[in-house]
């Protein structure tokens, strides 16, 4: 049965496997597996894919771009349901985080925030379908770490989200700080590196816990409210979103501890440094458009003709040729802008305060307000 | 000694029995009741029953089918277990069709509604003909209308027109009068099983849009193949033509179908709106999977099992490597296979649809189960009748056609339908490369701020959902062992 690992960003990682290429090591070893097969497979399946590859026209994947103009619409990889992330609606229309740089890359580049293909990924299957060209950008809660960047072969075009993995306990434990947990019942996520930054959080604090080793976040959640764990340890959007859905969600409290670092940010295949830009810009456009108070509403106002703030006027078009220089029109990042509303209008929408989700900005505060959330400029 | 004796002279009346001993009370007493350990067993028994229907109940009893969060359900049930039902009522669309657009959905539906039209002729044998006929013309009739335009509408009258006469003719027949007609040699409907057949083209046409003439070239090859067969059987031998048989429709498939197809769409373009696999999702990917994997791994476990019963050595090894090789991997490092290998294998930005590479890979996975369930069949038969059929001078083909596969497939219904029922459950299992069956959906719905945290209504109802389908194979496949028991018993 496949069960939600909801919200966990490097799900499908098992603790300690020793490899030569130290990250993604379950992703290899299924692959090592999978190479075995595929030379019988690949002759069964073969005139199969004979038949559809002869219909199906053959691009190339150099330029992407202009295959993603050509098509008409982007192919945007997604998780198959994050909550606040990435889910659809009762009408099918996916809305979430995550999905809104889909949403805001396919307006800076055919000018309607809709004409995107959402293309559900697992934590299993999301690097193949961006390495095989299937999608063109994969935004689904993924951590920026190094062997993914250059063993994997893509670029992290910034990061929309800093997460972090975080405790949460009941609060008639009386426990205020993670340094008090010694001694503890941890419910923990099997096979993810979660487990292992608990290991060594503990280790490094000299304390000692018991694992309560479960396999999906529904158990978890289900065991931590029996009582039979006295901490549940997840990322810590994943604390929060899980603890919005509770009967009484102030009987459990977020220590505020957190023990990792999970940037989590869209990412493109390397070998096409065009495409990456698009996507990088795209992103950096909805960060600068809240340091600069462009909003969904006073946009069309802003970008009407030029104003006093040179940047906003490049970023919006009414100065300067940017966009030309993306191969994009002077529009690209109004009409980015225009598809979800800048950075905090999106952190806002989908899992700000005020949502069922409920995250704090925190580190994803801009940087003037003591985040990280930061854009090169518009120059 | 006295001459006294008593002699009955007359039978004393039937009595009833004792009120004990018979009706629900002398059930109970004698199954339930005889003795202190069963009647201990009854009691605990029935007390958990009732405790386990009354908490189901307490728990699905739940006045929250118009609730439109979690919270508003939260606050329904107010601090009570209770089930949160509104879940279904705001997502049982997409459970069912997916992201299939919604002013479509009459397209899964009549293809649904077709596949027991075109399944009746093949299962049952217990509807007649022109009932048969009637049903068709009257659900295509309907089909036809919601297609819309002239073309549809002109369609549907014409339809409907038929299915009034066939409907017509068969309510002033009766049954006895019809008989005799047939006898005397008025002429039949065509059979319903040429609807049977052109079924497999007509609903992915359905399902997927697109152009008209897609399935008729698809159909085409078929007929291409049967045609270089007549044609060249007499000049080249049949061991020759059988092989043409194979290669000329797909040689066609390959280079001139698609050809064929645009060059024809562009004289005359017929055709309905195209909807992309990615949006199929529910209960329509399972079927469509389950289906067509279904319908395809019986023909192939057939010829597989006769090949690794057969004598010419390369053909006997192939299939054994087949089956072998296939039983021997999980069903999920298949999947895996489709979903990510082929796409690392297939030059960039080919579009190699991914519902149609989980089906391969299902109906290759059941077909070697199949052929297995099969042998065990063939090898329950006594070589008598292989040898029986030797005598009466039947060659290959007809021995298997009409003595040994009949019987080996009768044997084998309980594992053939067990099979079917294993590869429908197994469909579920796509959830973990990313379709969204309903088992992914559960998790996608679950995804959405409104219903994060709902869990067992959505499990209750697909589970509810699969427990229909599987147990109607089910009760089928008892139905056709009854119908085709042949032995006194």
């Amino acid at each position: 049965m496949i069960a939600p690992k909801l919200m966990h960003a490097d799900e499908g990682q098992p603790p300690s496997l020793k490899s030569s290429r130290p990250q993604e090591p379950e992703e290899n070893a299924r692959n090592r597996a999978e190479n075995q097969e595929e030379v019988i497979m690949k002759k069964t399946v073969f005139l199969g894919a004979l038949t559809v590859a002869g219909l199906a026209a053959g691009a190339s994947a150099a330029a992407t771009l202009d295959d993603v103009k050509a098509r008409g619409k982007l192919n945007c990889g997604v998780a198959t349901g994050v909550p606040g992330f990435a889910a659809p609606d009762a009408n099918g229309r996916w809305e979430g985080f995550d999905v809104s740089v889909c949403r805001a890359v396919a307006a800076a580049v055919l000018g309607d925030s809709d004409a995107v293909e959402f293309v559900p990924t697992t934590g299993k299957t999301r690097f193949t379908a961006l390495s095989s060209g299937e999608i063109d950008m994969l935004a689904r809660n993924t951590t920026w770490t190094l062997s993914r960047d250059v063993d994997l072969k893509f670029t992290f075009v910034g990061v929309n989200y800093y997460d972090g993995q975080g405790f949460m306990v009941p609060k008639d434990l009386g426990v205020s700080s993670a340094k008090e947990l010694d001694g503890a019942t941890v419910c923990i996520q099997t096979g993810t590196t979660t487990e292992l930054n608990l290991a060594e959080f503990f280790r490094a604090n000299n304390m000692s816990y018991e694992p309560v080793p479960i396999e999906t976040q529904a158990e978890a959640l289900q065991q931590y409210n029996a009582g039979a764990c006295d901490v549940y340890t997840t990322d810590a959007s994943g604390l929060a979103a899980a603890r919005s859905t509770f009967e009484d969600p102030t009987s459990s409290v977020i220590l505020p501890e957190i023990i990792s670092k999970e940037p989590l940010g869209p990412l493109v295949r390397h070998g096409d440094n065009e495409w990456g830009d698009i996507v990088r810009w795209t992103l950096n456009a909805l960060i600068a458009a809240e340091e600069f108070g462009i909003t969904s509403t006073n946009i069309g106002e802003l970008s009407a003709a030029a104003g006093d703030n040179p940047e906003v006027n490049r970023l919006l078009g009414t100065e300067g040729n940017l966009g030309e220089m993306l191969g994009l029109d002077a529009g690209w990042a109004k009409a980015a802008i225009m598809s979800g509303g800048n950075y905090g209008e999106v952190f806002e929408k989908n899992i700000g305060e005020n949502t069922p989700i409920g995250l704090a900005r925190g580190l994803n505060a801009q940087w003037r307000d003591g985040g990280l959330i930061y854009s090169p400029p518009f120059r | 000694m006295s001459d006294l004796h008593f002699v009955r002279s007359e039978m004393l009346p039937e009595r009833a029995p004792p009120a004990s001993t018979v009706g629900v009370v002398g059930w109970m007493s004698e199954n339930l009741f005889n003795g202190i350990v069963n009647s201990t067993l009854t009691i605990l028994s029935v007390a958990f029953i009732v405790w386990a229907v009354m908490g189901f109940l307490g728990w699905a009893i739940s006045p929250t089918w118009a609730a439109a969060n979690l919270r508003d359900c939260q606050e329904i049930v107010a601090g009570h277990e209770g089930a949160c039902w509104g879940v279904i009522r705001d997502r049982w669309k997409q459970l069912l069709f997916g992201f299939y657009p919604q002013e479509l959905y009459w397209r899964p539906i009549l293809s649904f509604v077709l596949l027991f039209i075109a399944l009746i002729p093949v299962l049952f044998a217990m509807i007649s003909r022109r009932m048969n006929w009637f049903l068709l013309l009257a659900v295509l009739a309907i089909g036809a209308l919601q297609v819309g335009g002239t073309l549809g509408v002109a369609l549907a009258v014409v339809l409907a027109a038929g299915a009034a006469f066939v409907g017509f003719q068969m309510v002033t027949t009766n049954k006895a009068d019809r008989a005799e007609q047939i006898a005397a040699g008025a002429k039949r409907l065509p059979n319903p099983l040429i609807f049977s057949v052109l079924y497999p083209f007509i609903a992915p046409w359905l399902l997927w849009g697109g152009s008209f003439w897609l399935p008729i070239v698809a159909l085409l090859g078929f007929v291409l193949g049967w045609a270089a067969m007549r044609l060249t059987a007499g000049v080249i031998g049949t061991l020759g033509a059988t092989i043409l048989a194979f290669v000329v429709p797909v040689l066609w498939w390959l280079f001139a179908a698609a050809g064929f197809a645009d060059v024809a769409h562009g004289i005359l373009p017929m055709g309905i709106e195209a909807v992309e696999s990615r949006l199929f999702g529910g209960m329509l990917l399972s079927l469509t999977i389950g289906v067509v994997a279904i319908s395809i791994s019986l023909p192939i476990g057939i010829v597989l099992a006769l090949g690794r019963q057969s004598d010419l050595m390369i053909v006997k090894a192939l299939c054994v490597g087949f089956i072998e090789f296939i039983r021997g991997v999980p069903l999920i490092t298949l999947l895996f296979v489709a979903s990510t290998l082929l796409n690392i294998f297939m030059p960039k930005g080919t579009n190699f649809d991914i519902i149609l590479r989980v089906i391969i890979m299902a109906t290759l996975f059941a077909s070697a189960y199949m052929a297995e369930v099969i042998r065990g069949g063939l090898a329950a038969l006594p070589r008598g009748q292989y040898e029986a059929a030797d005598a009466l001078g039947l060659d290959y083909w007809k021995a298997q056609r009409l003595i040994i596969m009949p019987q080996a497939l009768k044997i084998s219904i309980p594992g053939i339908v067990s099979t079917f029922i294993g590869l429908f459950k197994d469909t579920t299992l796509v959830s973990i490369i990313g379709l969204l069956d309903p088992l992914g959906l559960s998790n996608t719905i679950r995804a959405h701020t409104d219903w994060v945290g709902i869990y067992w209504e959505l499990f209750a109802v697909i589970a509810l959902m699969f427990f229909v389908f599987c147990f109607s194979m089910s009760r089928y496949s008892m139905y056709l062992e009854r119908r085709l028991r042949t032995d006194h018993r």
